[in-house]
């Protein structure tokens, strides 16, 4: 049996290092991650595949903003064998990182138009990529509407900047919660209770909605009552993913693989691609 | 070119083959049942075969193959790696070869996969005409991979006392010049290849009634077919079919750490979409959780999909993935009942679009 090293095998993972870790709820943990070597120059709503050798690689979104070159974010929840070992990262620990890969939001052709931004939950994480990109440019955006969602407030991820967006005079922020606590002061509903009550044009507007597969069908319902065109809703779609480069076939939606095609799609696109949703 | 091997010196010829690299050729293993096993005489071939057990991507795409070796002492300091076999695989059918092609599509599209056309180069192929159908399965002629059409090194075509080979590449070239076994192929020759093959046309024919063109559109009409409802009360979700397809070629990446705890290995396994975690996420939210759903994917994956993206089917009607169903769903089967079905609903050829 022959065996050859190959420095081009897109398998091959870049070194890096934990800058930052954050235990942020009981479920997800923050980490600020630089490449040993180069930036990782990565597009809103892209993805990496983080690798804990032995354990195994897991597709991550990336949640900073790419004019910060010298690291970046991701937000990790606890659900699997590599995620739950991931928990246990601190400062200084190494991990492999694989790409980016995907297509992210499509920033050139937002840019110039209103935003809404929809957040469910840990859709948030994806999205803060987004939101940081457009704060760092903001003057090329129109109006900026941040709306978000979670099932009840201990499990709000990164509340401080979720404040400072609530103070800013450049955003406007709504939040809610399904289920409220005893402390809870703000809304309490469903994320789409939100919709009907912002002022949108939709002839200008972008949405971008990341959330978990049942939040789509709601979002997509009242965006679509608002007279949002079908392509102008941006969504971003979780799969299963083991290579990253459209081979594996695990995150394939009929001839589609999101690993590649996606993750962010427009409504237009896979609004009649069953088991998108 | 065209040579010619007598019959006679076929033992010897293949001899001096599995003298040059590793030789690997379809032998009988049990009652009709074949496999490409290591072979050095031609008396352990048969030349004449049902498609063997499993297809000879297990050549190309092995069912464990290591991406990464990783030193746990060293962090991420890891080394990509093919591990790689010079090869020569003698007696691929052409709805193997058909099925090489398919896959040599996939891995060396962007991002390329580097394991898969290094191991690919190394492979020398020699391919072997049907000039019958194989068996009551197959359904080369529908998906159009009954005739060579490239993919190989050499081609060998049975006329009886002799073979006449085509000689693809200047691999094939050298391997005639050093065997030595070969004679030139004149005009007679030829024409009697010509006539197997006007033959040929004659004994195959469409084994399902729809033409290959039409397919795409029955498939585009049947979506929410019936048919995949019959399939979920009877497929067992083994995936048997998919392991044993000579497209198919979806896999699992996972670590394993060697027993001395130093060191270990990533590495990639056939994984098959009709396993029910396959399409799994984070959550237990399932995207393709009944096994019609799954049956449909694959299906839709060798007669629709690819076909907008690689211009061509990902079947190659060798009938191994209903051979080895042990819940008897039968290619030829589930696309004559989609077309019934269609033209039910719509009428008569109302799967082509007019």
């Amino acid at each position: 049996m022959g065996r050859v090293v190959i420095k081009d095998s897109n398998y091959r993972v870049k070194k890096a290092r934990i800058l930052r870790a954050k235990k942020m709820t009981e479920n997800e943990k923050f980490f600020e991650i630089a490449l040993t070597e180069g930036s990782l120059d990565h597009e809103p709503g892209q993805f990496v595949m983080v690798s804990l050798m032995g354990v195994g690689e897991v597709p991550i979104s990336v949640c900073s903003s790419p004019a910060r070159r010298d690291s970046f974010d991701i937000c990790v929840r606890a659900v699997g064998k590599v995620t739950k070992c991931m928990h246990t990262l601190e400062v200084g620990d190494e991990v492999g990182i694989r790409g980016p890969y995907g297509k992210g939001f499509p920033i050139r052709i937002l840019e110039g138009n209103d935003l809404l931004i929809i957040a469910g939950g840990l859709g948030l994480v994806p999205l803060r990529s987004l939101i940081h990109y457009v704060l760092d440019s903001r003057r090329d955006f129109g109006m900026v509407q941040i709306l978000f969602g979670c099932k009840e407030p201990k499990d709000i991820l990164f509340s401080d900047e979720l404040e400072q967006w609530s103070e800013r005079i450049d955003l406007n922020y709504a939040c809610t919660v399904d289920r409220a606590d005893p402390d809870w002061k703000g809304n309490v509903g469903l994320i789409t209770t939100l919709i009907p009550g912002i002022d949108i044009e939709p002839s200008r507007t972008f949405a971008a909605a990341v959330g978990p597969p049942v939040m789509y069908k709601f979002v997509i319902k009242e965006l679509l009552a608002r007279g949002l065109p079908e392509r102008q809703i941006l969504l971003s779609f979780e799969r299963h993913m083991k290579c990253g480069i459209g081979k594996c076939g695990r995150c394939q939606i009929q001839d589609i693989y999101c690993c590649q095609d996606g993750p962010v799609f427009n409504y237009e696109q896979i609004k009649d691609v069953s088991e998108s949703l | 070119m065209y040579v010619i091997l007598r019959k006679e010196r076929f033992n010897d010829f293949i001899s001096r083959l599995s003298e040059m690299q590793r030789l690997f050729a379809p032998v009988l293993k049990g009652y009709n049942n074949f496999a490409f096993e290591e072979v050095t005489s031609g008396k352990e071939i048969a030349t004449k075969y049902i498609p063997t057990i499993l297809p000879p991507k297990k050549f190309f795409i092995p069912q464990h193959e290591t991406l990464l070796e990783f030193n746990l002492a060293q962090g991420m300091d890891v080394e990509a790696i093919v591990e790689f076999e010079p090869v020569t695989l003698f007696g691929v059918h052409t709805c193997d070869l058909a099925g090489i092609q398919c896959l040599n599509m996939v891995f060396s599209e962007r991002p390329k996969d580097y394991n898969y056309l290094t191991r690919r180069s190394k492979i020398i192929l020699v391919g072997l005409e049907c000039n019958e159908y194989c068996d009551e399965y197959a359904s080369c002629n529908l998906v159009n991979a009954n005739f060579p059409k490239g993919g190989y090194d050499l081609f060998f075509t049975d006329l009886g006392d002799h073979f006449i080979i085509h000689v693809n590449t200047r691999t094939g070239d050298e391997i005639i010049k050093e065997t030595g076994s070969f004679e030139k192929a004149d005009t007679s020759h030829i024409n009697e290849l010509e006539k197997l093959r006007k033959k040929k046309r004659k004994v195959f024919g469409n084994e399902v009634p729809i033409e290959g063109k039409h397919i795409p559109e029955l498939f585009d009409k049947s979506f929410n077919a019936d048919v995949w409802r019959d399939l979920e009360e009877r497929c067992l979700a083994c995936g048997n079919c998919t392991n044993v397809c000579p497209t198919c070629y979806c896999f699992d990446i996972r670590d394993e750490i060697d027993l001395n705890l130093k060191g270990g290995t990533r590495y990639r396994l056939w994984y098959s979409c009709q396993l029910e975690s396959f399409a799994k996420i984070a959550g237990d939210i399932n995207f393709r959780k009944g096994r019609s759903a799954r049956q449909r994917h694959r299906y839709y994956r060798k007669f629709r999909y690819p076909v907008d993206k690689f211009l061509r089917f990902f079947c190659t009607g060798c009938g191994r993935c209903t051979r080895t169903c042990m819940a008897g769903i039968s290619l030829k089967e589930t696309l004559g009942e989609l077309i019934k079905e269609s033209e039910g609903k719509h009428g008569k050829g109302s799967y082509k679009r007019f």
